[in-house]
């Protein structure tokens, strides 16, 4: 772990209670959903990581509890560092506090969440689908979604298949 | 049969001004096909008379689910569908995630590899900035800087064609080095391409950088400044031309770009001039890094050797049972990288590249998420736009260098 991460790894981590690994070089701090904003906001205010890189999210299907992690990278332009938190989301009625009060631009990074894996943010400011037409149904990332291999719906017999096609994973 | 709704108006009120509902003001579709969007880009603007007060971008008519494609193919099949995403960027696509294996998989690219890669990554930057410089001039009535950015392009692609067959979905850096080694060609014509571009890309300076028409519709237009850009994320040319010289090509070098002597261009203004200032300078700095990198193109292998990995010489698998097994394993099964997740970054021409990608120890990816340049530029497009002419944001649209395979994936 670069020396340079010290100072901000250990105070998350005494703070709010994160766990602490380390994959390939790449440090990443497991926190508490609840934690996670004030965390964030630590880190920005505290220790210079201005920029919120990517954020994103991790189905583990089978399991539910937790089922999803939220994956939020942060990088600063003084240090060129990279600090990753995960934060554990549950299955049913997946939601977690948005980070859009922190950094403005997880606006379209959740939208794109929500839109492709719904899992709800509260509070955000305008939580719509970004990729997908607003009538869609499903959540396409999610691991229970099938990837292909459907059969082709045309006009004429879209509904004939759509009353066989697995319901249950959607 | 459902059929494809759109948003209302009703649910996107809170985007606009109260006086868009009462029809005081107009809101109006610009796109998803319109010649200056560059691409399938759909911009709803709320307009009074000619000025912009209000801009929703609505994205997503080019989304092709590549993510979740990748999750049912192995790691070679995968990087097939990375080319597609930033179509004017596919060799960047191709290292952002040949690096994220390599890192997970602990592979080493050897010396000749990464400088070949330089050298086309470079390539391609100057292709994608002159592709830009044409349209967006284009955009602004500048007709005959196209026609000149489309001749030398096609130079470029010609390299490409030379070494991988293909002009633009090339995928020719594998994990591990490269698809295979250059031709013997390849130094002529890129040694061709270095001599040429400096006066070429003054030829486009003389027409542009001093041109009044020019000057008059990108000074102060579409201003933005760091804080603000780092707030929203924004890299790339767009952060450098607020001052802040940030290029990962620096900050995290990959590939050996430490070895290579450039600088970074950046201005002060932030407006669309600056980053048309930034982006010509890049071009030059561009060049520079391809003859230094030709000068001292190393010889020797250009893939790692480890045959876990990565797939043995087609001449060995005649004569070796070992490199036959290997070869039959890699191309049904695939490699089974360790279980964890890791994040690579590299410099598009459009700002930072980002793939995060997790294995859970099968052949095929787990998870896949491309932080792609573009998603904030586009984001940025109402604090930029707000307040402007009409004419003007096809300027902005322009000068943010936009790329809607790379936005929706």
């Amino acid at each position: 772990m670069n020396e340079l991460l010290n100072p901000a790894v250990f105070a998350i981590q005494a703070r709010f209670n994160g766990q602490v690994s380390e994959f390939r070089g790449d440090v990443t701090i497991l926190v508490p959903a609840e934690k996670i904003i004030a965390a964030a906001t630590a880190l920005r205010d505290e220790f210079d990581f201005d920029m919120l890189s990517a954020e994103t999210a991790v189905d583990y299907c089978p399991q539910t509890n937790p089922r999803f992690h939220m994956v939020y990278i942060f990088y600063s332009t003084k240090t060129h560092l990279y600090l990753t938190f995960r934060a554990p989301v549950n299955g049913d009625d997946p939601k977690i506090a948005t980070m859009e009060t922190v950094y403005p631009n997880a606006n379209w990074r959740e939208r794109e969440i929500w839109d492709l894996m719904g899992i709800r943010f509260e509070g955000h400011s305008d939580l719509r689908r970004l990729l997908l037409p607003p009538n869609w149904v499903g959540h396409p990332l999610r691991k229970d979604y099938p990837l292909g291999y459907e059969e082709v719906q045309y006009t004429f017999n879209f509904d004939d298949i759509d009353l066989r096609k697995p319901k249950g994973v959607r | 049969m459902r059929e494809i709704q759109e948003f209302t108006l009703d649910e996107l009120k809170h985007l606009f001004s109260p006086k868009a509902l009462t029809g005081e003001t107009m809101v109006l579709n610009m796109g998803p096909q319109h010649p200056s969007t560059h691409g399938v880009l759909r911009l709803i603007l709320e307009l009074d008379g000619e000025i912009v007060l209000n801009c929703v971008p609505d994205i997503g008519y080019l989304h092709t689910g590549i993510e979740k494609n990748m999750e049912g193919k192995t790691y070679q099949k995968a990087e097939v569908l990375t080319d597609r995403m930033d179509y004017m960027y596919t060799m960047g696509n191709n290292l952002v995630y040949c690096l994220a294996v390599e890192k997970l998989t602990e592979l080493k690219s050897p010396a000749r590899a990464d400088a070949i890669r330089v050298i086309l990554l470079e390539l391609s930057r100057l292709q994608s900035h002159l592709l830009w410089i044409g349209t967006s001039a284009l955009d602004l009535g500048a007709m005959s800087v196209f026609l000149y950015a489309m001749r030398e392009r096609e130079m470029i692609l010609d390299v490409f064609e030379l070494v991988s067959g293909q002009r633009m979905m090339t995928t020719f850096i594998r994990p591990g080095g490269l698809w295979r080694d250059v031709p013997v060609e390849f130094e002529a014509a890129v040694k061709k391409i270095v001599e040429v571009f400096p006066k070429r890309i003054d030829s486009y300076e003389a027409l542009l950088t001093k041109n009044p028409i020019f000057m008059d519709r990108t000074k102060g237009i579409g201003k933005i400044d760091t804080k603000t850009a780092l707030a929203w994320d924004v890299t790339g040319p767009t952060l450098r031309a607020t001052g802040l010289a940030h290029d990962i090509r620096k900050a995290n070098p990959y590939c050996g770009y430490e070895q290579y002597d450039f600088d970074i261009p950046t201005q002060t203004t932030g407006d669309v001039y600056g980053r048309y200032q930034v982006r010509v300078e890049e071009m030059r700095q561009s060049v520079r890094i391809v003859e230094q990198a030709l000068n001292k193109l190393p010889y020797g292998p250009v893939r790692d050797n480890n045959p876990k990995f990565v797939p043995p010489p087609r001449s060995e698998i005649g004569v070796s049972m070992e490199a036959l097994i290997h070869h039959f394993k890699l191309w049904t099964e695939g490699f089974i990288p360790p279980v964890g997740s890791v994040y690579c970054t590299i410099e598009s021409p459009r700002g930072e590249m980002g793939l995060f990608l997790e294995s859970d120890g099968s052949p095929k990816p787990y998870r896949a998420h491309y932080r792609t340049p573009s998603v904030p530029l586009l984001q940025i497009m109402p604090i930029l736009s707000k307040g402007c002419f009409v004419a003007d944001l096809i300027g902005i649209i322009g000068s943010i260098d936009i790329v809607l395979g790379d936005t929706d994936r």
